[in-house]
């Protein structure tokens, strides 16, 4: 069902992994309907995203488009990095499956929040930056042991 | 990669036994007549299938001519709920069953509900098995039908069909169970269940798809879900799927032979993977009671990861097996099943149902042992639940 690229991005994720002192995080979606997407963006004092890592709790289509999301805005401009879409993305994936569709809608929106964020904690403003929702739950750290 | 397949997904579908295979080729070649027909050619299929009828119903302690052949056990379960409730909607409007049922028993209920009967859905507890207290408490005067299945397809939790049955006898309700999960995993006497529909599925007992069987209880009257000719003295009309009510039969007859010693080795199986998965692998739980479920299932929750992803990673070393996740349905929840026994959506999106049969090996066992606790560990590397978890950890 999914694409060999897909696949390979699932098995061998690109930049998967956290950034100690990133630029920016953004997290999206929630536990409930089953993923989750972080990102962390270092963005140097020339406004270029100089690294990026995700972290990803979904299926294989949210894994491969969280990766493929990072190599996309890696270099880029943060204004550059906002013209990203998912149809960007699933599109580099060689497709997506109707119903995993959302999966990549997930990964924009996540790239959105980790520029958010960078743009809060730097109190500069982006053009055609929105604020993301927020949705993210909480109750997914009550694990029994 | 995937040079073996290593098939841990038997509550899916099985392997079919290869006698079976032999005597199915053998009706396709050899015996393609109509058993409606008048020569010998045809009729004598006629004898085919009443043979294998004969000995359905011997191995389920049954007569034969309670015994209808079906498409399967998702039409087997249709039939029961549906042409049972119609038959005695004069009587009552009331029908009960449970929230772990099979869609095809859950979704000919919510049918049954658009055409004005009420049902109601007994919960389970957190061992998986029915709330006999509530259960107790949804019977009314007007309960017509009780649908319960015997065991649970995902954590093949045993429910207590033959309690059931005694506690409603002489109150004039038909009780059906889902028998699919059951039967051919264990000796089953249906008429020492007591019950008066049972639904059963060829390929879940190595035997073929599109083949199922629902036992009527000799005097049960339901109303017809198919029309057309005389065929299953009009009760299911159209012809005969030959081979497969042949190869259905033969199944549960191979099935059932050395049932024990097979059935002991699959426990045997079933808990070494319990127990090596409980020892190795840390935030895991077994889903459903341990102890009152069948041999062949296996059913756990990984927590901060997604049960897609694990079966994904699975097929790339040629491990099948199956997930309650909604990622591997399509909709948006987690399993009915596991959310019936009360787990967060989050603990249901990380399930794993591994399936065990007659043709499950210790070798197969040990590479799933040998391969899953890395997969759970790199899913979780990627997991920002995972690392939420790590970091507030110290605050415990």
């Amino acid at each position: 069902m999914y694409s060999k690229k897909v696949m390979d991005y699932f098995m061998n994720p690109r930049n998967m992994g956290e950034i100690e002192d990133a630029s920016g995080v953004g997290t999206v979606g929630n536990a409930k309907c089953g993923d989750i997407m972080r990102i962390y963006l270092k963005v140097n004092d020339k406004g270029i995203i100089e690294d990026v890592k995700f972290k990803t709790f979904g299926c294989g289509a949210a894994i491969a488009t969280s990766s493929m999301a990072t190599e996309l805005v890696i270099g880029k401009t943060v204004e550059e990095a906002l013209t990203i879409t998912n149809k960007k993305v699933a599109e580099a994936l060689d497709g997506l499956p109707a119903n995993k569709v959302h999966c990549s809608l997930l990964a924009e929106e996540a790239i959105n929040a980790a520029l958010w964020d960078y743009a809060e904690k730097n109190h500069i403003k982006i053009k055609g930056l929105k604020k993301p929702k927020e949705d993210v739950h909480e109750e997914y750290l009550e694990v029994e042991e | 990669m995937k040079e073996k397949i290593i098939y841990f997904d038997n509550a899916a579908t099985t392997k079919m036994h290869d006698t079976v295979i032999e005597e199915m080729i053998d009706i396709y070649k050899n015996e393609y007549g109509n058993p409606s027909s008048v020569y010998d050619f045809g009729n004598r299929v006629k004898s085919i299938i009443e043979n294998a009828r004969i000995s359905l119903a011997n191995n389920l302690g049954v007569e034969p001519k309670e015994i209808y052949f079906t498409s399967g056990a998702t039409e087997a379960d249709n039939w029961a709920v549906l042409g049972a409730a119609r038959k005695l909607k004069n009587k009552g409007n009331h029908i009960i069953t449970s929230t772990i049922e099979h869609h095809a028993v859950l979704h000919s209920a919510e049918q049954l509900e658009k055409e004005g009967f009420e049902v109601t859905y007994v919960p389970v507890r957190a061992d998986g098995i029915l709330n006999f207290e509530e259960f107790k408490k949804a019977v009314r005067d007007d309960t017509i039908l009780i649908s319960v299945m015997a065991v649970n397809n995902e954590i093949g939790t045993i429910q207590p069909i033959r309690e059931i049955v005694e506690y409603v006898k002489g109150k004039n309700i038909l009780v059906h169970t889902d028998a699919v999960q059951l039967i051919g995993k264990a000796h089953v006497d249906i008429k020492e269940l007591g019950v008066d529909m049972l639904s059963l599925s060829g390929h879940k007992i190595h035997g073929p798809k599109g083949v199922g069987a629902l036992y009527i209880r000799k005097g049960v009257q339901i109303e017809n879900l198919i029309f057309g000719g005389g065929q299953e003295k009009k009760k299911r009309p159209g012809t005969e799927n030959v081979a497969g009510i042949v190869g259905l039969a033969k199944a549960l007859d191979q099935t059932l032979q050395n049932l024990d010693e097979k059935e002991d080795k699959i426990l045997e199986l079933r808990e070494y993977i319990i127990d090596n998965v409980l020892e190795r692998i840390p935030y895991v739980r077994l889903n459903g009671c341990r102890q009152n479920r069948i041999p062949g299932n296996a059913n756990f929750s990984f927590s901060f990861i997604e049960g897609e992803s694990m079966l994904l990673a699975l097929d790339m070393y040629g491990i099948c097996a199956s997930s309650g996740s909604a990622c591997t349905s399509g909709s948006l929840d987690p399993s009915h099943v596991l959310l019936g026994i009360g787990l967060p959506h989050e603990i249901a999106h990380g399930s794993l149902r591994i399936s065990i049969s007659e043709y499950s090996t210790k070798e197969e066992a040990d590479y799933l042992l040998e391969k899953l606790p890395n997969i759970i560990e790199k899913l979780r590397e990627m997991s920002p639940l995972y690392e939420d978890f790590l970091n507030k950890k110290g605050e415990y």
